[in-house]
């Protein structure tokens, strides 16, 4: 590359991460800045929130004279993203969500994040992660536990930080289980606690819960940046606070983390290859199906371009896909999933 | 008691657990039942589907699978099933799935093997199948399905550790295959000894390309997870996909070589090992799986993985020893527990990032 149409065109790296509950990407330029970010609701269609968030980015990249030389992507609907995208690099959250914190806090020491449906850390020593654990059981402890109970309370839980705050005796919610803890936020609202105190209450859940699944048995040691949907809360961070004694860093993109990651490793890898933003234009299908040619019962899901195989996976031996692709009438599969 | 023949009508045909390819010497070690013997068929989704439907829902995950095997067994047509026991819940296994499976309705003898490893105790209880079991018989049974058991062992250590690196994909599940059939087939030493000295050779002769960024891991754990791949995923495959050299010392050759009057010194060196992480004894493999830890990370090892079903108490109880070590020695341990439930997207998830995590530190020694 290097000029285009006779324009100067500089090279940007887009970043995706579709999470279970947002969809989040970023354009870097080589030197990591961010040219462009957005953050969207996936709300359970995953390739129609990838297809908006690039709409966003690319009215921010547009007039920049940036062109998108590489493509990474993370999250739970990586592997899907990856293959609409045609993504020189497919990562795991994990790693994109350390790699994107140490580009901006090259001292940390401890990540916290916190998503919608997964909570992680990571402990960083000297530049470097050395550990890390997810959440394994159950969604306590995670965003989707927040806007459940703010559902039942009634408070946005976009405010749910602000309520915390004002609260000066915070009530002791039962946080083990989302369901448990609902029945007990019931029985304390029932019998008088105010609202601001419960939600301080749950807020407190959280983060006990946090500290006593998945930071059981780690180091936590100062500087802690923490990120993920739930970092916007300051009651959360607040709580944190108060429990680990520390300093609780949000950084103004930490929504952003994971996909600004990806975007750096994608960079990184120096893979690179043209890429349009017209494939917002493009139809795809995804179809699933169980392959029913052991007891195995694979569910194997195929992803189609204008009705034609770009990818699949869910399958444990390579008959799956072909049953799956010939039931269906759908042309041969040549590619293998990228893993 | 040992063996429960009551129920038993017509000639015996008898059963068992699956583990890893085990099926192949324990088939040697039930020939002198002289009766039929009834491989259960292949692990699938539904064994263990079958399993959990009828097992108490916190049981430990290898009593489902064991479970599942069994109704499979008795529905092409088993009569009479073998299970074995250890030192924790394992020890109830036989009494627990034979009362399970009664009240689904099966009719069935039971031969649950009391004596660990001793030999003595086994043909005591398989003398009551076949009274005219001789000792020379058993015996030669036993050493057979010993050697099949060494020589499994052997050429899939070797696999374990270069089957990441294979230059065409497939080569060595291809020898291994073809391996496996071959042992089956043999009830000579002499001709195991020939079939263990061919495959090793063949598959050192494989071509692979070891990268710069290889990684060394270590698997310890639960022996049931450990050494069924369906249970726990494949984590071998996995780790193998992801370039690692990976290393596992639980075998059934070194159980048996540490069983019986091996025992208590064995435990012994575990616990030395172990220190100052432990103590004493923490019952089961838990004591093993600190002390391999300790030694892996001291050989040099860049992580290693602990695999248990979910609830496995000398399991768990090894954990807070794992987790100390981790931490005052920053030496990477992903914990991994499986039951029903277990999501493989998940298990991906945290492999990929465990890979990843391992290479990074390479990439960037640390003080």
């Amino acid at each position: 590359m290097g000029s285009w149409k006779g324009e100067r065109v500089s090279k940007a790296y887009l970043g995706v991460d579709v999470g279970s509950i947002s969809t989040k990407a970023v354009a870097l330029d080589s030197g990591g800045e961010v040219l462009a970010r957005s953050y969207l609701w996936t709300e359970g269609n995953p390739v129609r929130a990838v297809k908006n968030v690039l709409a966003e980015v690319e009215e921010q990249v547009d007039g920049t004279g940036a062109e998108i030389v590489a493509v990474g992507t993370t999250g739970s609907a990586r592997q899907l993203t990856g293959a609409i995208l045609g993504a020189q690099v497919v990562k795991n959250e994990i790693t994109s969500h350390a790699v994107g914190t140490l580009s901006r806090h090259s001292d940390v020491q401890t990540i916290f994040e916190i998503g919608g449906q997964d909570s992680k850390i990571i402990i960083v020593r000297d530049g470097v992660p050395v550990d890390y654990a997810m959440n394994t059981l159950c969604a306590a402890g995670t965003g989707s536990f927040l806007s459940s109970q703010a559902r039942r309370i009634g408070v946005p839980v976009e405010e749910f930080g602000e309520y915390a705050l004002r609260s000066k005796r915070a009530t002791k919610i039962a946080g083990r289980c989302t369901v448990f803890a609902e029945s007990d936020l019931v029985h304390k609202a029932q019998i008088g606690h105010a609202v601001e105190d419960i939600i301080a209450g749950l807020c407190n859940a959280i983060v006990g819960n946090y500290l006593n699944n998945v930071g059981k048995g780690k180091e936590i040691l100062a500087p802690i940046v923490f990120q993920g949907g739930v970092s916007k809360n300051v009651g959360v961070v607040h709580a944190f606070e108060q429990a680990t004694g520390h300093e609780v860093m949000v950084d103004e993109d930490g929504h952003l983390m994971g996909s600004l990651g990806v975007a750096l490793v994608a960079r990184d890898s120096g893979g690179e290859a043209p890429f349009s933003f017209a494939v917002r234009d493009v139809a795809f299908e995804t179809v699933g199906e169980e392959c029913g040619g052991c007891p195995n019962e694979c569910e194997v899901v195929l992803v189609l371009r204008e009705g034609e195989v770009l990818d699949g996976w869910g399958n444990r031996c390579p008959r799956g896909m072909e049953r799956v692709a010939e039931r269906l009438g759908v042309s041969k599969v040549t590619v293998t999933s990228a893993g | 008691m040992g063996v429960n023949l009551a129920q038993v009508e017509g000639a015996y045909k008898v059963s068992f657990p699956h583990m890893g390819n085990y099926c192949i010497p324990v088939r040697t070690l039930a020939e002198p039942l002289e009766c039929e013997i009834v491989t259960p068929p292949k692990m699938t989704r539904r064994t263990l589907e079958l399993g959990a439907r009828h097992s108490p829902e916190f049981v430990c995950v290898p009593f489902k699978y064991n479970l599942g095997n069994y109704i499979e067994a008795l529905d092409i047509g088993a009569n009479l099933l073998i299970q074995a026991g250890g030192g924790c819940r394992f020890g109830y296994y036989a009494e627990v799935q034979e009362a399970i499976l009664r009240d689904l309705g099966y009719q069935f003898g039971m031969v649950r093997l009391l004596g660990g490893f001793d030999l003595r105790e086994h043909i005591r209880d398989f003398r009551a199948v076949n009274p005219r079991l001789t000792l020379w018989r058993a015996l030669k049974a036993y050493r057979v399905a010993l050697r099949q058991t060494k020589a499994l062992d052997q050429v899939e250590e070797l696999m374990r550790k270069n089957a990441g690196f294979e230059v065409e994909d497939g080569a060595f599940e291809r020898i291994h295959k073809r391996f496996l059939a071959e042992l089956d087939k043999a009830r000579e030493i002499r001709v195991i000894e020939d079939i263990e000295r061919r495959y090793l050779a063949e598959m050192a002769s494989v071509p692979i390309e070891r990268p710069d960024d290889m990684l060394r891991v270590g698997i310890v754990g639960e022996l049931y997870v450990l050494m069924e791949p369906f249970s726990n995923y494949f984590v071998e495959k996995e780790l193998a996909r992801r370039g690692v050299e990976v290393h596992r010392f639980v075998t059934v050759s070194h159980m048996v070589e540490n069983a019986g009057k091996h025992k208590d010194a064995y435990l012994r060196r575990m616990i030395e090992l172990a220190d100052p992480y432990l103590k004493y004894h923490v019952g089961a493999d838990g004591t093993e799986s600190v002390a391999m830890t300790h030694k892996l990370m001291r050989d040099g090892f860049d992580g290693v993985l602990h695999l248990k079903p979910f609830g496995c108490m000398p399991e768990v109880n090894a954990m807070a020893a794992l987790q100390r070590l981790s931490r005052e020695h920053t030496f990477p341990v992903l914990f991994i527990s499986y039951d029903e439930q277990t999501s493989e997207t998940g298990l991906a998830t945290r492999l990929d990032a465990f890979c990843d995590m391992l290479r990074m530190r390479k990439g960037k020694p640390s003080r």
